[in-house]
């Protein structure tokens, strides 16, 4: 699901100080929020839109389609049950740091109410150019630039810096994809791909993945059915493994999760894999190239 | 956070698995008196770490003196970087068979998953790649919890009939200490069967969730040291993730994801990153106290400033580092590429304040800073 204009959104938090900002960046962006949530200051008005106690009581008198969550990590769970049960079709959690179990709860709320959940931990969505949704500099138009990159990546951070390169080198985004840097995220990065091959105005998608968890493995899976060109970025080359206690973790992974199974994986399927961050806009544009060649109707002769 | 076998323990007793007497001794003396306690013991290294036996830090005394020469021995050896400063003196138990029983964090089903298997034991994990079928792996609905239904699924048909009731207790208890620690892993490995089919936890390896530690206090303050250097625990205290490496390329840099990247392409143009340090998140407003930290290692050389700003806003960040950069006066080149979220302001205050000219590309910063930290300058 990616996020349009008339898609109503529900800010969680909407009065604090990180909520407020957001907030209005996103308005003045061009997102339309129709209401926020905070138990203390229900049946006031903040940004415009009316303040309720719960996402359950907004939705009585304010239908909304988007959850957005700026709710400090333990309350989160409570939150995004709450706007799983409002009936939120797409919930994007930002929190950071939110108990592991808690976030399975949360994921189970979501099974139940058939809610997709962006995050935990995602710097958000930007559907350039039209809304966006979380934490991302989409307003900045040296990093973002209308066109037809897809951006994937954990980190939002990462993001930032690849989005930044396309427009450097006049490569515009169509959609920039935070699937969240947390263990248990709710969209994953082959979702994440899945979504954006389904989108008419990506034509070719950067994957921005990370050491750790075996997301890129299971996103190179899905990349080998794709025709539309991937470019991925790995970060984490040279950073020393994680110590974990015990073997369940070993075992679990099955030896993926390092560099060199990823990159491997991603190359398999397809996947051009780019050494530096700044390389990827060169890359992008010869596979377009590729692609369009490939795509040319033949001559009659 | 991790915990030592020895804290551990008590830990799953309190949720009725069984586990042997035993005691902690910091010194040869201590561990005598204890085995002189216990009887016939196994001297057991407490480090948070795995392959203890395999490094020698396991051994078997059959007396009190053998305790003390064993705890003499194994005290001060370093297992998995961890010097042996305690170790436990724990009763021996009679081994009918080694089982392995785990709870983890599983993130393909987002839930918990339990681990089983017969081959329990030093080897578990490369028995666990030679046979895949040898380690059960049953994901737990947590809505429902761990039921009596799927622990006996776990450990049917493995000749496990006569303890079946007392293993499934183990399994259920297991799970029991699993949620109410917020735990991401508790293995029992070995989980033993003795011969009159007693089942015994002999070790356990727990790590409980970080992000739940205020709301696991009294577990929280028996979790094991954390390994860091100084400037590593002084950067804990502030609340900034910082690891010391072997470069000489101060890393500065907001968002784990950005940070790394930062020290992939300082690697990649020939330098090596002294530090991994990054300052996003809520943790954005610390950029004076993350540099003051950073240029307390010797090694570092230069410094590499690179900020993405996303939710962090870079010219909080910015005014942060030429705060301190003026306070501390270091006699280092300091190499800045910023952009995202403030980066107009930032670049201004960088300027005027530094007389410093951020860099356009993050390549250029980074080869500029890896120049300097060698000696040279960019040509």
């Amino acid at each position: 699901m990616i996020p349009r204009k008339a898609d109503r959104i529900l800010i969680q938090g909407i009065t604090g100080k990180q909520g407020s900002f957001w907030s209005k960046a996103m308005q003045d962006y061009g997102s339309t929020i129709v209401a926020g949530v905070n138990p203390a200051k229900a049946g006031s008005e903040h940004l415009g839109v009316p303040v309720f106690a719960s996402a359950r009581e907004a939705a009585k008198s304010t239908p909304f389609d988007i959850a957005c969550m700026f709710i400090p990590p333990m309350l989160a769970k409570v939150a995004a049950i709450d706007a799983c049960e409002a009936g939120a079709k797409l919930l994007v959690c930002l929190t950071e740091h939110i108990p592991a179990h808690d976030v399975m709860e949360m994921h189970v709320a979501a099974r139940a109410t058939g809610t997709r959940i962006v995050g935990p931990n995602t710097a958000g969505l930007v559907t350039v150019g039209e809304c966006f949704i979380g934490i991302m500099p989409a307003f900045n138009d040296r990093v973002f630039r209308p066109g037809h990159v897809g951006v994937i990546s954990r980190s939002g951070s990462l993001g930032t810096l690849v989005s930044l390169n396309l427009t450097q080198s006049g490569l515009g985004q169509s959609v920039f994809y935070g699937v969240g840097g947390d263990p248990m995220i709710g969209t994953n990065t082959a979702d994440a791909l899945r979504i954006l091959d389904g989108d008419a105005g990506t034509h070719a998608i950067v994957l921005c993945g990370e050491i750790g968890g075996t997301a890129e493995e299971e996103a190179a899976d899905y990349a080998r059915s794709m025709t539309k060109p991937v470019v991925a970025f790995l970060a984490g080359r040279q950073s020393p493994p994680d110590k974990k206690m015990g073997h369940a973790g070993a075992i679990v992974s099955g030896g993926k999760g390092d560099y060199a199974s990823k990159r491997k994986a991603l190359e398999d399927a397809g996947v051009t894999v780019a050494d530096l961050p700044s390389q990827i806009p060169a890359l992008i544009a010869a596979r377009l190239t590729a692609t369009a060649s490939n795509d040319a109707p033949r001559s009659p002769r | 956070m991790n915990f030592e076998e020895h804290a551990a323990k008590p830990l799953m007793a309190l949720n009725g698995i069984t586990v042997p007497p035993s005691r902690l001794a910091l010194d040869p003396v201590e561990a005598e008196a204890a085995a002189a306690a216990i009887g016939p013991c196994v001297v057991k290294a407490q480090v948070p770490a795995g392959k203890r036996g395999k490094a020698g830090g396991i051994k078997l005394a059959a007396n009190p003196a053998e305790a003390r020469r064993h705890a003499e021995a194994i005290i001060g050896l370093v297992i998995g970087g961890w010097p042996v400063e305690k170790v436990l003196i724990e009763a021996q138990t009679p081994i009918a068979r080694e089982l392995y029983a785990a709870i983890v964090n599983d993130s393909a089903s987002k839930g918990p998953m339990l681990l089983f298997s017969p081959m329990g034991g030093m080897d578990v994990e490369e028995a666990a790649a030679a046979d895949p079928a040898a380690m059960r792996r049953l994901p737990i609905a947590i809505e429902h919890g761990l039921g009596a239904a799927t622990a006996h699924k776990a450990i049917s048909g493995l000749g496990l009939e006569a303890v079946a009731p007392a293993l499934v207790d183990v399994l259920l208890n297991l799970y029991r200490a699993y949620r109410s620690l917020d735990a991401e892993l508790i293995e029992i490995n070995p989980l033993v069967v003795t011969p009159d089919n007693r089942v015994i936890a002999l070790d356990c390896k727990l790590t409980i969730d970080d992000s739940a530690a205020s709301r696991q206090v009294q577990a929280a303050a028996l979790a094991a040291p954390v390994q860091q250097t100084v400037l590593e625990a002084k950067a804990a205290e502030a609340g900034l993730k910082y690891i010391e490496l072997g470069g000489e390329v101060g890393v500065l840099a907001n968002g784990a994801g950005l940070t790394m990247t930062t020290m992939d392409v300082i690697a990649h143009y020939g330098g090596q990153p002294a530090n991994f340090l990054e300052i996003g998140g809520e943790a954005y407003t610390k950029s004076k106290v993350a540099l003051s930290i950073l240029l307390e290692n010797p090694n570092v050389k230069s410094l590499l400033v690179n900020f993405c700003g996303a939710f962090a806003r870079t010219d909080v960040m910015a005014e942060g580092v030429i705060n301190a950069w003026e306070d501390l006066k270091p006699e280092i080149p300091i190499f800045f590429s910023i952009h995202g979220t403030g980066a107009d302001a930032a670049v201004a205050l960088v300027k005027s304040r530094l007389g410093i000219e951020p860099f356009d590309l993050m390549d250029d910063a980074v080869k500029a800073a890896v120049a300097a930290a060698a000696g040279r300058t960019q040509a």
